[in-house]
């Protein structure tokens, strides 16, 4: 019951709701068109994203994970996305030796008003999983 | 559980890409759903009655919608749901429009993904659970940033709606970029007689406590609840002794400091007032200049001034007012000709920006309203206007348009001829961008009563010759080489973000543009507001505006505030933290490194030490819920659970 068609790979996103996810809403304004892999999960702050979320997402069947939030210094809440980026920084450098590639997992900032630059992210990551290939063979 | 699920069409939007029909099909195989289907426009009345009727029909007890953003709709279907009787977090939303059938062109997978976005949306309505908001006490003072015509419209209005209004003010007057024009397009009205009874308003208003010459240092607080730490700028002038005489500027031995005032274009002294009508009329020593604070010794002005108000040794000074909503309204700033290598402004005397020019057609400027060429003092029978200097440039980092060069250039060339008959004046043009009432009329009147000559074309290149310099351009329209010898060029520099935009809207916590300008909440329907509540957006500090617009945007940023605060406690909303003590180890690493200080250390009867959120304070960032170490903390609404009740639905199948 596989909805995933054959090409198309399997991407979550941790975004957060006040910059990139409305970055990617910008976007879809825009029709900057991306491609399709992505799915999405609305977090308020990307300091929310908790590790465990990348790491279980990776072992339970995602090929690769995203995480976007505010740029550095014009978050939100003041200074969540700097937890963010020391703990998502500690989590890439550990995940090699959990057996994961680390090009599977990236980190990145996205504005609410950087729509081209969302499409740019989107279809970077994207092409960077396709070339790894799928993570869990069926 | 019995969840209802609506597919919306949103006309061809997303029906366009999207097999709405299939999406509608696979959600009633998804495990907990007991209704789903799909429908021409959701958000419609019938729409929303369509779900308020499955509610009641089919006892559902949990609703997903699929269709744009939760940015544009979240609230509408929430009251939705409320209507029928289902608690307001018994919604959840899943994006299919912005995310899905705008951005893919492939309808197959568009459809899967949508399938998919559904099976996330539905996996954590199923986890959610009810919240209820509690109510808080607003303060209901409004600080406004900024003294320009927005920020003064939005005070006036305010004050006048029986609000009590804190204005802050960077430079030693109010007033702002207005306050600097001679004349206003299309009128040609006296800038400051129009602005002068406004600033005399804002002085005099019971209601309105201004700080001039002060800056924001920390914002602390939410909506309703701000504490603002100001920080006043030393004068070494004590205001409360200074009559505004000038006797001091008159005596001043150094008469070469910078003019912030008249943006360079004379010197002025260490010692100043801005302007005849500058309000408060107070002096104030620039440092950075005067012989006292340069060379230790001078004192000049602390002789002469009759009530003794000169203080050399003041210190800067921290005062904290506690308001309930900010209306930000810190204009712009221009660019720097002197990037603008080709054109040589800052090389050559004789090439000045267009609000240079504006002082010097003004009649309390450096000349007293006569034009002169910088370079020997003579006046200029040949002027040469620059537009686009900067903007529309992709190269200078300003691709967009700054909105009224166009216009004021047109109402210079017009006040030109007034000033000097025999003179002749050219622009240089890309468009000529007059979209506002009676703005093309003006821009033809300048062309046609007043005979300055516009030229289709950029300009490549300006260089001395002589006593003259050579702008050397393009007619497009004519498609010739043109050269014209000028005793003066004026550039139409691009309108840029205030300096240090940026910093200030670190403070306030709203987002701000590549360029510095700040970013409304929705830019047709929410244009005053940002997306932090209680902080809103006035003038040019969003994006370039002539006067009108920022007065207009001033007065609907004061309306806002005074619907905020026509009620006396504000919800709050309940989607933040809360610990279970029964988990909590009280190692206390949420107290740590929660942004807002919202958690507090606390011993329970027990006598065990726990975290404690403070309601009110917290924010719902969920930076906690991801520090503790053993999920005791849990942000509502973004639980573990429910967030991987979303990993799952899509990682595992």
């Amino acid at each position: 019951m596989s909805e995933v068609a054959p090409k198309e790979l399997r991407i979550v996103g941790f975004l957060c709701n006040w910059c990139s996810y409305g970055g990617a809403d910008t976007a879809g304004v825009g029709r900057f068109k991306q491609p399709t892999d992505l799915r999405i999960i609305r977090v308020p702050c990307s300091g929310r994203v908790d590790p465990m979320f990348v790491v279980r997402a990776l072992l339970t069947g995602a090929d690769g994970v995203l995480v976007s939030g505010c740029h550095p210094r014009d978050c939100h809440y003041t200074d969540g996305n700097f937890y963010a980026r020391r703990r998502l920084e500690m989590l890439k450098r550990l995940l090699p030796f959990m057996g994961i590639d680390d090009k599977r997992f990236h980190y990145t900032w996205v504005s609410a008003s950087e729509g081209q630059k969302w499409q740019q992210v989107v279809t970077g990551f994207t092409n960077q999983v396709h070339a790894l290939g799928p993570m869990h063979q069926k | 559980m019995r969840v209802g699920v609506f597919i919306c069409h949103c006309g061809s939007n997303i029906a366009g890409t999207v097999d709405v029909a299939k999406v509608a099909e696979e959600a009633r195989k998804m495990p907990g759903v007991a209704y789903a289907t799909d429908y021409m426009y959701t958000c419609s009345e019938p729409g929303q009655k369509e779900i308020t009727d499955a509610i009641e029909r089919d006892k559902l007890d949990r609703v997903v919608v699929a269709a744009c953003s939760p940015r544009m709709h979240e609230n509408t279907f929430r009251r939705t749901v409320m209507k029928a009787g289902l608690n307001r977090y018994f919604f959840e939303q899943a994006n299919i429009r912005e995310h899905v059938s705008w951005i893919g062109l492939d309808k197959e997978l568009n459809t899967t993904k949508a399938i998919e976005e559904v099976r996330m949306a539905v996996a954590k309505v199923m986890k959610n659970k009810p919240l209820f908001s509690s109510s808080f006490k607003i303060n209901k003072r409004v600080l406004v940033i900024g003294g320009g015509v927005a920020g003064m419209q939005a005070a006036i209005d305010c004050a006048d709606g029986g609000l009590e209004v804190v204005m802050v003010e960077k430079s030693p007057s109010i007033g702002g970029m207005m306050a600097r024009l001679d004349k206003t397009f299309p009128t040609v009205d006296c800038s400051i007689c129009i602005l002068g009874p406004k600033m005399v308003d804002v002085a005099q208003h019971d209601l309105i406590k201004l700080h001039a010459y002060s800056e924001i240092a920390e914002i602390k607080g939410y909506v309703g609840n701000y504490q603002v730490k100001i920080r006043k700028k030393p004068t070494y002038v004590d205001w409360t002794k200074c009559t505004g005489c000038g006797l001091c500027m008159e005596k001043c031995p150094t008469k070469n400091a910078y003019d912030h005032f008249n943006f360079g274009a004379a010197p002025t002294r260490a010692i100043n007032i801005p302007f005849p009508q500058a309000i408060p009329k107070k002096a104030t020593i620039d440092p950075n200049y005067c012989r006292q604070f340069v060379k230790g010794k001078c004192g000049v002005c602390a002789k002469v001034c009759p009530t003794g108000a000169i203080n050399y040794e003041m210190q800067e000074e921290f005062i904290t007012e506690e308001v309930g909503a900010i209306i930000t309204a810190t204009g712009y700033g221009l660019m720097d000709m002197e990037k603008l290598t080709e054109y040589g402004g800052g090389r050559y005397p004789d090439v000045i920006s267009g609000i240079q020019y504006e002082r010097f057609l003004n009649a309390s400027g450096p000349t007293s309203g006569h034009i002169i060429r910088p370079s020997d003092h003579e006046e200029p029978k040949t002027i040469v206007f620059v537009s686009c200097a900067g903007s529309r440039d992709k190269s200078c980092g300003v691709p967009y348009c700054s909105n009224f060069c166009c216009m004021y250039i047109a109402k210079q060339a017009i006040l030109t001829k007034d000033h000097i008959p025999d003179s002749q004046s050219y622009v240089f043009y890309m468009d000529i961008r007059s979209p506002g009432k009676g703005y093309d009329e003006f821009t033809r009147r300048a062309q046609e009563e007043y005979g300055a000559k516009y030229i289709r074309g950029r300009v490549s290149r300006i260089y001395p010759k002589g006593k003259k310099m050579v702008v050397k351009g393009a007619d497009t329209l004519l498609g010739t080489q043109v050269e014209i010898e000028a005793d003066l060029v004026v550039l139409a520099t691009a309108v840029v973000s205030a300096p240090g935009a940026g910093q200030m809207a670190e403070k306030l916590h709203i987002s701000y543009d590549t360029f510095g300008f700040y970013v409304e909440s929705h830019p047709k329907l929410r244009p005053v507001e940002t997306n932090t509540s209680g902080v809103y957006l006035a003038g040019a500090c969003q994006g370039p505006k002539d006067i009108p617009a920022s007065v207009g945007q001033g007065s609907a940023a004061a309306a806002k505030v005074l619907s905020l605060f026509s009620k006396d406690m504000l919800e709050s909303d309940p989607a933040i933290a809360q610990v279970n003590t029964n988990n909590c180890v009280g190692c206390l690493k949420c107290l740590k490194t929660c942004p807002f200080q919202a958690i507090v250390e606390d011993t329970l009867r027990s006598g065990k030490k726990v975290a404690k959120v403070i309601e009110t304070v917290c924010a719902g960032c969920g930076v906690c819920t991801s520090t503790c170490p053993c999920g005791a903390i849990q942000l509502q609404h973004f639980t573990d659970n429910q967030l991987l009740a979303e990993v799952n639905a899509i990682c595992q199948k």
